[in-house]
Parts: C-alpha cells; structure tokens; sequence
C-alpha cells in the first residue's frame, strides 16, 4: 500500500516538523512494515507551470515541430520548440526554464533548435521523473493553476511516499482512510474521516435492475447509474498524480475515479459501459462450461465456485476480481454503472488463486472490506464524476443489503493486561477500543464490545487484546524470565544424533547436508533394481524441478552429488557425510482433516498421525581421493572400501553399540567389496545398512572418480545402547601369544576371529589381527592370518601351560568352524 | 710384600705411606681428566680402580700392620680410594653429559614440519547453531521436540488456525504431496510440532523445535526452498507477553553477546494473536552494532489451544520462531545463502567441530 504523505495530510493533522523517521517509526509500531519511503528525483532550478498562447507548426523537418508561444508567468510570453503534439492551445504544461536542471543532470538552457531559439523545455512526465509515459508532454489541464506557478508542488516533487506492508488480517488499511486513522492515534491528533459524507437523497426508481442469487458471499450490493458523461474529459492532474503516486496508471475518467475512491474508502469499485449491459444484472455462481473474457483480455473458463456479475448476455464480470471486457468503459462511454459491493473474503482469495488474479482490487476484498460504505463510495465517485465528467445520476440507486448484525465480543477488561504482562486500567482498554471505532458496552470490567464495521477482523477477545497491545505500544512490555518445571535434558536419539555427527566431523567427515529431492534418473544412475524398495517414491504434486520431483529414500544420491560438486571446484580429497531424514514410499492411508472447534478423538487423531509416514533417521558418507594425503612422510593412502566400513563401525561406536559385518551385495556398491552392516546376534540380527566401494558402472555413470566409497545406515534402526558394565582390571602380568593360521580366501576373517575368541575362552583380553599375507609359500587360494592374542588371568599370574592351553584351543575351534591350519 | 705376620713398621710398608697413597691419587686423577672419551675413560678405569689398582692394593697391606697402626693406615687407604672413586664419578658424569649433548644434537628435527595426515572433518554450522540454540533452552528447563519433515496438512495448517482458504495454503508457498488428496504436505514451518506436543501432553509444556521445513522458492542468493527454524512453545498457567520478551531477549545475549535485546514490531500469524516480529540488536554484526530481522512470535491464539484439546481460559502460552540460516548469515557475515546450502567443503570446514 502506497501512502502520499500530502495527500494523507489531508485527513491527518499530522504536527508540523514531524519528520520522515519519525512517522517511518510511527507506522512500524503500528504494525505496518515500510518497505519504501519514496521520493521523486531530484530537480532543480526554475520549473513552472505555463499556458501555451499559441502553437506555430514548423515544417519542412523530418518530423512535425511545433514553435509555442508560452506564457510563464513572465511579463512576455517566451518561445520553445517541441516535438510533441498531444496539447493545444489554452493548455497548461510545465515549463524547465533555462538554468533548470532535471533528473539526470539534463540541464535546460535556451538554445537554437530548428531555426528557433527555444527559451525553456515543455516537459514530460519521464523528464520529470515522475513516471514513464514519454509518449507527449505532460498536461495539467485547462484551469486550477496561474502561469509561473511553481511547478515542484503541483508535481508531488517535494512529496514523500510510504510504501507499507498491510498484513493479510488488516484490510481496513489499505486504504487511506484506515492509514489516517491509526496515524491519528499513534501520533495522538486529530484526523477526519473521508467516509463521513452523507450521500444526497437520490430519488426515483432504481436506476439498474439487479438481483443477488448468493447472498452468502454477497451480502450487500449497491450501484448507481449516471448518464452524461463526456468521454472526452481527461482525469484531473491531481487525481493522475495520486493514482501515479500509488502506482496505478491512469486509464480513463470513470476508472480513474473508481479506483482513487477505492485508495481513499478502501471501497474496491466497478464501472460497467451502461449501453453495453443487456437487461438486469444477477450476481451469481458461474455456471459448468461458462467463460469470460476479463478486461486484461484473457478468456477464462470458469469454475462453479465463481462468483459472476452476469446480465442476459452472460457473465460480464468476475465478482470482486476482475471485469470482462464486454462491458468495458471505452473512448464513447457516456453512460455508467458503477458498483461498490461487499464479497465475502475468502471466496475471493479463492478466484485470486484460481485465475490467479492478485488484482488491487481483489487484494482488498480478499482481506475485507467495510461493508458499511458501499453506498459512500458511489456517492463519492458520483461527485467526482460530476465535477469532472459532467455526469448526472440516473435514478436511485440499487442498494441490496441483507447483512447480519455483528455479535458482540465479550472481553474482560483484564485480559488484555493479563495477556500482555502490563497492568491496563479498565478505563484503558476501554478508550482504546472505541479509539479503533469499536462500540463498547458493560460495567467497566466486563465489557460486550461491537467491532466497527470496516475490522472484520476482530472476532475472538484475543483479537481485541491484540488491539490494545498494539496501540498501546509493545515497547511497554517488560521483560520476564519464566521459570520452567525441570527438563529431561536430551533423549537419548537427540543424543544419539549429535555424537554421530561429532564422531563422523572428528574422524575427517565435512558434514554436507543436501536438499532432499531426487527423481528416477539419480536411481537409474546408482543401478537400483526396479523391485529395490528405494524406488518406492513419495512423489511432490508442486516440484521445484521435474528432474527430482520426489523425496529421497536414500541419502546417496545427494551426498554424491555434493562429492562431485566440490570434485568440480577443483578438490581431490573429499570425505563429507550427511544425516537425516529419508522419505521411504510405499502403500498409506489417507490422512483425515477433523475440524478446528476441539481436540480431534484420539481415533481420529491416530489415524492423523498414522497417515503420516515414517521418516527414518539415516547417516551416509562418500568419499573419494585419498584419506592420508601424500606427504613428507611418503605417499597417500587413497580412500578404500574400508575406510567406508570404519565409518559405519564410527557411527556404531558413537552410538554406543556393536555392529557386526558381513559380505553384501547391494546397489549401487561394487558386489564384490560390498559390506552388510548388522546389529544384533544370529537370528536376531538386523541389518542397518551398507558400506564398501561403489560399482564402478555407478562411478561412471555418475562421472565420479573410480573406488569413490559409500556407506549409509538406518540410525533409527540401531538398538538402545545398553548401559555399560565396568570391567575388571587385572593387574597380574599378561602372555602375548602370536599365531598365524592359513584360510581359504572364501572364508571372512570375521568367522576366523569369532572362532579363535570363542576358542581362546575367558583368559583372551585382546586379540588383533596385524599381518594378512598371500603369496608362496602360502598356497593359492589361501591366505595367512596373523594375530596377536593377549591372554590374562583375573586373579592370577598364568603359568605357561594355561596360555598354552588357551592358544591350543583356540587354534582347535578355528580349524574346527573354519578349517584353518596353523602355520608352521 | 709383606706376610701377615712380619713384624714390620707400618712406616716401612712403602705401599701405605701418605706419600705412595697421594701420588696413586694423583696418578688417578690425571689418567680420568686425560681420557677423552667414555671409551678412554673405560680403559684407564682398571689400573686405577679395577683389582690390581694401587688403592686397592694398598688394603691389602693393612693386615700386615699391628692392631695399633692399622687405624691411622685404614683412613689413609679409604680417603684415598673414596678420592679416586670421585674422581672417576665426577669425569664420567662430564664425559656422558658430553656425550649426551652430542646425541641429543645430533637426533635434533624440524618440528615445523606439517603432520596434517588426517582429513578435517567439520559439522555443518546449521547444526552447530541449532545445537547451540537447543542447549540455551535446555538450560532453562525445556525440551527439545520433534516432527516429521513430511507432515499432515491438518498439522500444518488447520490446527494453527490457518483454515483451507488461507492464502498460505496455495501452491505457491507449499509444496503438496501427490496424489491431491494425500492430506500431506512438506512442513512449511516448525509449527506443526507445537500442534503434536500439545495434542500429545498436557501443560506446563516448554519446549523448542528445530528442524527443516520447505517453501518453494527458487535457491538464490537470498533464499532457499529448504531451510530451517527453530519454534518455541510455552503453556502454561499465568504466561505473558513479558515472558515471551523475556525469554527471547535471554536467547538473543546467549547468541550474540550481553549487550544484546529484542525489539517487537506488530505483525500477523494465524497461530499467535497478539502476533509481533522480532528483530534483534546485534553489536557484533560485522557492518557495525544494528537491529537484524530475526523471526516472528506472538501469544498462542486460543483457536489452537481450543484445536489441541488445552483449555484457554485456564492456560496462555507463547511461541516464537526463528531462522537458523538467517542468524548464521547475519552471526557468522554469510553473505550468500548457496555457500549455506551447497555442501563446499571449503565453506564448512571454516566452522570446525564445535562453532
């Protein structure tokens, strides 16, 4: 919303020397945000408002010239050259006179142009900075200003306009009437309301016939007719310039007088061509299959839950939004209809949406407007349109209004206070509330308070407490510390999810988190199968991008996108992880929309909740380049499949729970070098997710470096950590045994290392793996495990032939579960 | 040599004159300060202290004294061993400290040396910040909560008295899940978690809920269609707007330093009524001390109280949110939203571990 400040001066006594600050922080307590305080460009030097007195055309140019006489207040006219021909003579105009310099730095001075000398500039309104019509010079009409009036005022040059952000709740301020009243209040001065016009006593028939089929949306409709309008009379300069100033172009007389009515009443208006409307008006649904064309020129087809203006042509107006071009004011319009209704708002915003027309008008009714100045607003324009267009009015007017009286709010005088932690005195709240125009009745303390007719808005006693706040200034409230009851701390999962996140960062992990869309080709890409129960997609209606137009159910697709990003901007060794939520597809019910009035039944409120799908907790990391950069010390260690095992078994750890590892085979990970990660023994075992290398087809199709490695586990799937058991520390000296065993390659260390603890029994305090070797005189398809055991007693020093005993042992159960041999 | 039992003067006993004791002493001492080395010193020590050392031999003469003279003789003999038995100590310790000095030396390296064999990892400060916000409220007593990022529209919407004509319903802020009638939408805010606490327990509740919601914007420098928030909700009996100020003005010096306050201007929420953004007073913003626009926050609107089974004539609550990115820009000097979102390491790792 636009507000000139001159022209809001003209409702708002607003105290002389009051600055452009301050009324900038005026409308921010307000409630107004100020997007723009704006000025027009500066000019300088001699700028005059001036007659022409004559035009001499000058030929033979390449274009038409005209050589004017003008009057510029001066004791002789002066003499300037001007190419435009949109004035005549006994117009005025406004002259830059020699020594004048417009915005741009154009500095006018008399020169000689086209054999002439010109003694001046007869400007346009872009020259001036005021606009952007360059299509002729600007003229201000006939009459209302003497020659060598300074131009500066006439223009608005010297004006300051506020453009403010009216949030959806407050329709009665988007108009100038409302602005001014708040003002008013918040610099506590006087201000007169521009609504407070008695329309004349018209009299007669009704001058339109006119019927309203939805008195639900429509609860008052008014129009007025008016015949002898002069289609040739231009808008006022004033007028032009207000409408220019709110940033709505000029158009005609009758639509600019409709629309300088709805910034000043906040009463959105319609004029019809009345010659073109055929026979009674109905405001109506629209029916199945029914079009318009709207005055923007677009054919429309329209829904069943459009409201229509319609005569026995059809639909000539799409209530409250736009209207159709049929009925349009044109250049021979010398009959009106003009309408000013009250629509029900959120009907509007549906149209809005639907044809998505966000027109001024539209934005208005679509937040409310008052219902009480339809009436008003015709008579305004009436005047206007008499004053300027030579218009009279037809008949009485139509007014259908079959509106409800408004109930009374019951408030408690000390809620507000309550509410706001500030002690109102009854008395207070009491002149705040009739201060925003509400009618308020009761003892004092109880209150049954009627919200004037423009503030559909207020409807709930906390609406009202809002006002009261408001105006009374939220820099009032003072500041408390609440005392909370004890807390929890932590849960465990939010715990949980913080040392994963820290164990990954300290393990060298750049924490990535990406945007969580994917579509079928970043699945095609990793080579999932087509049952894989990735491809399960909850899809968006809306996407940003038709390429990812689901939620992920994977975290790899943006983990590696964001691995080749950074690859891309020239890094080699990347490791990033992320963590979050995945969005697995499949079978769901439909979620139930219970109403608003009270606590949905917990049967309905399970259902709610169970529609909601489950959004499992998963950590992923990719990693490509090397882990151990090269260095002094010697070469790097590139990135390998087991660096993304030690991630899961990372995650693990700082979850507090052991994770054991098996052979995979998975996409997108190499078949060969895929790890299954699971939690829980035998049976009972889980499995969380994978890690490894990935397919060297996925690396390619996705242009990755070869042996990029991935790992991704579900978190929500990992058990509670159990509480841990404190050992007991032996302090009796230890036996460190070394054996090395030769296995077939099929079979996993893992299985040679549960073989030997189980065997090793009790006395095993550590066992290590420390040497893998192939090669003579190891046979082929066999490889020599090394371990290191430390073998220690509780309570003891172990003699020689109990180490020996647990050794023996364990080398028996691995030959036994895994037939390896002990090298001699 | 004598044998034991001839009757000699200790006087005529050469081997235990003061004089044969002090030259053997002195023989001593010179051989130890000549060597040169431990080696050196190794080899002199046996003529000086090994068996057949004058010092040495000289006790064994002892014996052959009469019980009257032995005493005088003995402390000779002693002092004179004890003499060349420091001496000896006293030029090893020179010559190991030497030797010592030339190892050490020589086993000197280059501590400059870089040793950044590691990877540096980093959290992302989203997370950090959210963490950090997260444990002023702990602090105080609440909770942190939680609710899915894909979420129940009646969650989204409804329940915060955002019926299904609000303009924030269209498709042009929300992003809806196929098919139309899915009853599911990407949360637009953290709110909805307010709607499930409330429907899942009963007051005094004090919690936050950080978290990612969605709008569909397009990513530029100054937004993106993923971002997150952190909401906070109170209900309780007797709370006001004073406590809601009180508590965001707590927040904002734990963020940005004790000078640090909230200012409220009036705004519009359908969840809060009275509704007020807040902007906060930031004397450490990299372009000099000024207010930033930071969230929104308000009074529970009793709507929702009502919609979450909470009686509103007996209880009030507040709500505030906030933008993590938002306060990571202006926190942190982030100029550019993408450097946010987009996953540089480069970006991150400048925030280390614990930001």
């Amino acid at each position: 919303m636009k507000v000139p400040i001159s022209w809001l001066s003209e409702h708002v006594d607003i105290p002389a020397g009051t600055t452009v600050e301050e009324l900038d922080e005026a409308f921010v307590r307000l409630g107004f945000e100020v997007e723009e305080v704006l000025r027009a460009p500066v000019t300088t030097g001699p700028l005059v408002v001036s007659r022409v007195l004559g035009i001499e055309e000058l030929t033979g140019f390449k274009k038409p010239i005209r050589f004017c006489q003008v009057d510029v207040g001066e004791d002789a006219p002066r003499g300037i050259v001007c190419g435009a021909r949109n004035f005549a003579v006994d117009d005025l105009v406004v002259v830059a006179l020699p020594g004048a310099v417009l915005p741009g730095g154009f500095a006018i001075a008399a020169r000689t142009t086209y054999d002439h000398v010109s003694d001046g500039m007869i400007c346009s309104v872009r020259e001036l900075g005021i606009g952007e019509d360059h299509a002729g010079i600007l003229v201000l009409g006939q009459d209302g200003f003497a020659p060598g009036t300074p131009a500066a005022g006439v223009l608005g040059l010297d004006d300051v306009v506020f453009d403010l952000e009216v949030t959806p709740d407050r329709g009665y301020a988007m108009s100038l009437r409302g602005i001014a009243r708040d003002l008013a209040g918040a610099l506590g001065v006087d201000w007169r309301d521009p609504a407070a016009l008695t329309p004349p006593a018209w009299s007669g028939e009704p001058g339109w016939a006119v019927e309203v089929d939805d008195p639900a949306r429509c609860d008052r409709f008014s129009m007025l007719a008016m015949e002898g309008l002069d289609p040739a009379a231009p808008s006022p300069w004033e007028l032009r310039r207000r409408l220019a100033q709110c940033g709505i172009r000029s158009i005609s007389l009758a639509v600019d007088v409709t629309n300088i009515v709805m910034l000043e009443l906040g009463q959105p208006m319609h004029a019809f061509d009345r010659d073109t409307v055929t026979g009674p008006i109905t405001v109506r649904r629209a029916s199945a299959g029914e079009r318009l064309t709207t005055l923007d020129g677009v054919d429309r087809a329209l829904s069943t839950d459009d409201l229509l203006i319609a005569d026995e042509s059809g639909p000539i107006g799409l209530a409250g939004v736009m209207g159709g071009a049929s009925t349009e004011i044109g250049a021979s319009t010398t009959a009106v209809l003009l309408e000013a209704a009250h629509w029900e708002p959120a009907g509007i915003g549906r149209g809005v949406r639907r044809h998505k027309l966000p027109s001024e008008a539209a934005k208005r009714f679509e937040r409310g407007t008052d219902p009480d100045v339809t009436v008003v607003a015709l008579a305004r324009a009436a005047a206007l349109l008499a004053e300027h267009g030579g218009a009279h009015v037809v008949g009485a007017p139509v007014d259908l209004d079959v509106r409800r009286p408004r109930p009374a709010i019951a408030l408690d005088a000390g809620r507000p206070g309550r509410i706001a932690g500030v002690a109102y005195p009854p008395s207070q709240v009491v002149e705040v509330l009739q201060a925003i125009g509400a009618t308020v009745e009761g003892d004092g303390q109880q209150l049954q308070v009627t919200p004037p007719s423009w503030r559909g808005d207020l409807t709930d006693p906390a609406d009202l407490v809002e006002e009261v706040v408001r105006y009374l200034g939220f820099d009032e409230i003072p500041s408390v510390l609440p005392t909370a009851p004890p807390g929890r701390g932590l849960t465990e999962r939010q715990r949980r999810r913080r040392s994963i996140g820290r164990a990954l960062a300290d393990a060298g992990y750049v924490e990535a988190p990406s945007y969580p869309f994917v579509g079928e080709a970043q699945l095609d890409a990793l080579g999932l199968p087509a049952d894989d129960a990735r491809r399960q997609l909850i899809t968006l209606r809306n996407p940003l991008s038709e390429e990812a137009p689901a939620m992920r159910t994977t975290l790899l697709p943006g983990l590696l996108g964001t691995l080749a990003r950074n690859l891309s901007r020239g890094q080699r060794d990347v490791a990033v992880f992320e963590h979050g939520a995945v969005f697995p597809g499949g079978p769901r019910t439909q979620a139930p929309v219970p109403g608003v009035d009270r606590r949905p039944d917990d049967e309905v409120l399970a259902a709610l909740l169970g529609a909601v799908p489950e959004q499992p907790w998963h950590v992923g990391v990719v990693l490509a380049g090397n882990v151990e950069p090269r260095g002094w010390w010697g070469p790097g260690r590139p990135a390998s499949w087991a660096d993304a095992v030690q991630a899961a078994r990372t995650v693990a750890a700082a979850a507090g729970v052991e994770l054991t590892v098996r052979a995979g085979e998975l996409a997108p990970w190499h078949p060969g070098r895929c790890a299954e990660l699971l939690v829980g023994d035998g049976a009972e075992a889980t499995v969380v997710g994978h890690a490894g290398e990935l397919h060297p087809r996925v690396c390619a199709a996705l242009d990755l470096p070869a042996r990029t490695c991935a790992m991704e586990l579900d978190v929500d799937a990992l058990p509670a950590a159990p509480v841990a058991v404190g050992p007991h520390v032996s302090t009796f000296p230890p036996v460190l045994v070394d054996l090395a065993l030769v296995v077939a390659d099929a079979i996993p260390a893992a299985d040679v290392e549960a073989a030997l603890r189980e065997g090793a029994g009790e006395l095993l305090e550590v066992l290590r793996l420390f040497d893998v070797y192939t090669g003579a005189p190891v046979p082929a398809g066999s490889r020599s495990l090394a371990y290191a055991l430390t073998l220690r007693a509780p309570d003891r020093t172990l003699t020689g032939e109990e180490a020996n005993a647990a050794r023996d042992a364990a080398i028996a159960v691995a030959l036994e579960r895994t037939g390896a041999v002990l090298r001699g | 040599m004598s044998g034991a039992n001839d009757p000699y003067d200790p006087k005529q006993v050469a081997a235990l004159s003061a004089e044969a004791l002090d030259a053997a002493v002195h023989a001593a001492t010179e051989a130890f300060a000549a060597a040169g080395d431990l080696e050196a010193l190794a080899a002199v020590r046996p003529a000086h202290l090994g068996d057949r050392a004058p010092v040495l031999l000289a006790r064994r003469e002892l014996g052959a004294l009469p019980p009257h003279a032995r005493s005088d003789a003995g402390k000779r003999v002693n002092a004179a061993r004890v003499a060349v038995t420091e001496a000896h100590a006293a030029r090893l310790a020179v010559l190991e400290a030497e030797r010592d000095a030339r190892v050490l030396a020589e086993e000197r390296v280059d501590v400059t040396l870089p040793w950044d064999r590691a990877l540096h990892g980093a959290r992302h400060p989203l997370t950090t910040l959210t963490d950090r916000i997260s444990d002023v409220f702990v602090g105080m007593g609440y909770e942190i909560a939680e609710g899915p990022e894909l979420e129940a529209e009646w969650l989204n919407f409804d329940a915060l008295n955002t019926g299904p004509d609000h303009p924030a319903r269209s498709l042009a802020d929300t992003f809806f899940v196929a098919p139309e009638d899915s009853g599911l939408v990407l949360r637009t805010h953290t709110s909805p978690v307010q709607a499930r606490t409330m429907l899942e327990r009963r007051p005094p509740i004090y919690v936050v809920a950080p978290g990612r919601v969605y709008r569909t914007d397009e990513l530029d420098a100054t937004h993106t269609p993923v971002f997150h928030q952190v909401e906070g909700l109170a209900v309780d009996r007797g709370l006001t707007m004073a406590h809601l100020r009180g508590t965001l003005d707590h927040l904002a010096r734990q963020l940005f330093g004790a000078d640090a306050l909230t200012r409220w201007r009036p705004h519009f929420f359908p969840f809060t009524e009275p509704s007020a953004e807040f902007d906060v007073w930031f004397p450490e913003h990299r372009d000099g001390p000024r207010w930033v626009e930071w969230g929104g926050c308000g009074m529970v609107n009793p709507r929702v109280l009502v919609a979450c089974g909470i009686d509103p004539e007996e209880y009030t609550g507040f709500a505030f949110g906030m933008g993590i990115e938002r306060a990571l820009q202006f926190r942190s000097g982030v100029g550019d939203m993408r450097d946010i979102v987009e996953g540089d390491v480069r970006f991150t790792s400048a925030f280390g571990v614990e930001q």
